[in-house]
């Protein structure tokens, strides 16, 4: 015989937190936040732990005083929001992306030389995946003009294309640059396209003319830098092992001061006794005068001599924070702060994004290797083991989808209960790969802290949602422009 | 929405299908349909003609306010209740309880006066 249950409610998995005087819940199954009043907490510690009918939920809140209609309509509008829901959720299944997603975004590796020897480089380090032994060194005007002709055709229905200039040391191929964005220029225009630029450099081969050059043509710039001198020259040393601070610091504000166009960036690699993260960012941000610094702790496999132990990522996070605090202050005076990391973490929870993969990579994004290989994206390139297609023959539809379904979220076990899955979705697939040896493992040893970091991001978002909602209007029109 | 406050992009797309339904069915979500929702109450329930929901024993009268439109242990075609029907009250139970009930009954067609009564 058949046994019939009346359905009961169950509260939907979200993530509640407090911020400036209000409650808040982040929606896990959309990525909305929603500010909620006392009824609403009501009724979900209500569900805390049980699960009610329809009628009992309605039945218990109508003791508290409340009139009948007025818990119906409370119950009804949790439920069209999904903060409640009736019996489980249907599980929902991996599901591949589209064979044929546009292309929005190459990262053109025009040489993998680079005059640094940074201790702790992914692309030439211990942990190193690329294999570019008898490949070419610098990519050739061929090679790159196929990449933009490939970046065309695939960006179908895009209004507008991006390309990436990467190393190596990127302007060790500042003439193929040049060629580049005059070529890529002509042929966006012609196929009705807009293209901008971004480019990563370690500022060593900075020069006026360069300068002029990236700014004439709106060519973001990120320089990879770890301080001031002491921590600059502990990793990012010359083949001989010199520092290269002493080189770089004219340079940096040269570009500063002359690149006029776009936002100059600065990223940081953490490392085992580069976790000063405060005070990099006030030498980076206020003696160097850098708009935005975003920090990154490094990828490594095992316990290499530079990687961060728990104490490291506890202090990186705690000063995080203090940073964290600093942006809300500025933002609350209608400032911007340039603590990069905040931002874009804000600007995710502004659109509320819910990614069914960490990155764009292998999606809309693709690294290209000086040979014209393609890969998921720059940290990849040249790695054997992940070559996508090339730029002459096209994207090995095949071997992208099989990146993508292991990358999916719902394809990684260990997230399906995650609250932080919607902004971090396993997260980097390189990192994945070198640390577990598959691009579709979920990134288990930095879980604790992205949850964290969220839920820091997530209490500034409500603070500002409560106290000052222009800025982030403001913030997330200016966001769309840059 | 009364009770919250969308405060990001994906909120306000989830407050502004709130507030479509809302206006839709003056207050009934669409998707309530797993409720326990009663005859009277509009919009009415989708009502199938000629046999109940699976999930509704105890159905007293049909999407008309008659009896005409109700399942088949009641009113219609029993025999075919007794065959096919998962419910197992009203009929009689061939599996367990009453497996010979329809044992005078070779062609239903022809046979049916023969079916009667069960006694417990
Ligand atoms: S990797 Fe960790 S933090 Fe990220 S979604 Fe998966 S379980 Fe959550
Ligand atoms: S795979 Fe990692 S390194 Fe590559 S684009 Fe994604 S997050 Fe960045």
């Amino acid at each position: 015989m058949t046994v019939m249950q009346a359905p009961a409610y169950r509260r939907a998995e979200y993530h509640g937190f407090e911020a400036g005087g209000g409650h808040f819940i982040y929606l896990v199954s959309a990525g909305a936040i929603f500010e909620i009043d006392a009824d609403v907490r009501t009724v979900l510690t209500r569900l805390d732990g049980q699960e009610l009918t329809h009628a009992a939920l309605v039945r218990e809140l109508a003791s508290d005083g409340r009139d009948t209609a007025e818990a119906e309509a409370l119950v009804r509008e949790l439920r069209v929001a999904r903060l409640i829901q009736l019996g489980a959720a249907a599980p929902v299944m991996p599901q591949a992306p589209p064979a044929d997603f546009p292309l929005q975004a190459l990262v053109l590796n025009v040489t993998n030389q680079c005059n640094l020897a940074c201790t702790y480089c992914y692309e030439f380090g211990a942990d190193k995946i690329a294999t570019p032994a008898g490949k070419p060194k610098y990519m050739t005007l061929d090679t790159a003009r196929a990449s933009v002709d490939l970046l065309i055709a695939e960006a179908v229905g895009r209004k507008a294309v991006h390309i990436t200039f990467f190393g190596g040391e990127t302007l060790m191929n500042f003439k193929l640059l040049r060629d580049v964005v005059d070529y890529a220029n002509a042929a966006t225009a012609a196929a009705g396209k807009a293209i901008t630029y971004s480019l990563t450099t370690n500022a060593t081969l900075l020069t006026p003319e360069i300068v002029t050059f990236l700014s004439d043509n709106r060519i973001g710039v990120t320089v990879s830098m770890d301080g001031p001198p002491e921590m600059q020259d502990k990793h990012r040393v010359y083949k001989n092992g010199k520092g290269s601070y002493a080189v770089i610091e004219p340079r940096l504000r040269t570009l500063i001061a002359h690149h006029k166009t776009r936002a100059i960036t600065a990223r940081v690699t953490l490392t085992e006794g580069v976790t000063d993260v405060v005070r990099i960012f006030r030498h980076l941000k206020d003696d160097l005068g850098f708009h935005e610094v975003g920090f990154a702790p490094v990828t490594t496999g095992e316990e290499r001599a530079y990687s961060l132990d728990d104490n490291g990522m506890d202090s990186v996070l705690a000063q995080f924070s203090l940073l964290a605090d600093e942006w809300l202050e500025y933002a609350l005076r209608g400032e911007s702060h340039g603590f990069t990391n905040v931002s874009e973490t804000i600007s995710e929870l502004i659109s509320g994004v819910n990614k069914s993969h960490p990155c764009g990579a292998g999606l809309g994004l693709m690294g290209v290797s000086p040979s014209g290989d393609l890969s998921p994206c720059h940290r990849f390139t040249d790695a054997d083991t992940h070559t996508m297609g090339h730029v002459s023959s096209g994207i090995d539809r095949a071997k992208q989808g099989e990146f993508l379904k292991k990358g999916h979220v719902e394809a990684k076990y260990d997230c399906q209960s995650c609250w932080a899955r919607p902004l971090c979705a396993g997260g980097c697939h390189h990192e994945a790969f070198v640390r577990y040896g598959d691009t579709g493992h979920a990134n288990l040893h930095y879980c604790d802290w992205i949850r964290q970091w969220t839920d820091t991001c997530l209490r500034i978002y409500g603070v500002l949602a409560v106290q000052n909602p222009g800025f982030l209007e403001r913030f997330a029109e200016r966001k769309g422009l840059s | 929405m009364k009770h919250l406050r969308a405060i990001n992009k994906k909120a306000r797309a989830i407050g502004e299908a709130v507030a479509q339904v809302e206006a839709a069915s003056a207050g009934t979500p669409t998707d309530m349909d797993e409720d326990v929702v009663a005859l009277q109450q509009q919009p009415r329930p989708h009502v199938p003609m000629g046999c109940t929901l699976s999930f509704s024993p105890g159905w007293e009268v049909d999407a008309g306010g008659g009896t005409a439109g109700l399942c088949q242990p009641v009113e219609r075609d029993i025999y075919d209740c007794y065959v096919t029907c998962f419910w197992p009250v009203q009929v009689p139970d061939h599996v367990n309880y009453s497996p010979d009930w329809a044992s005078n009954c070779a062609t239903a067609t022809k046979d049916w006066r023969s079916l009667d009564l069960v006694f417990p």
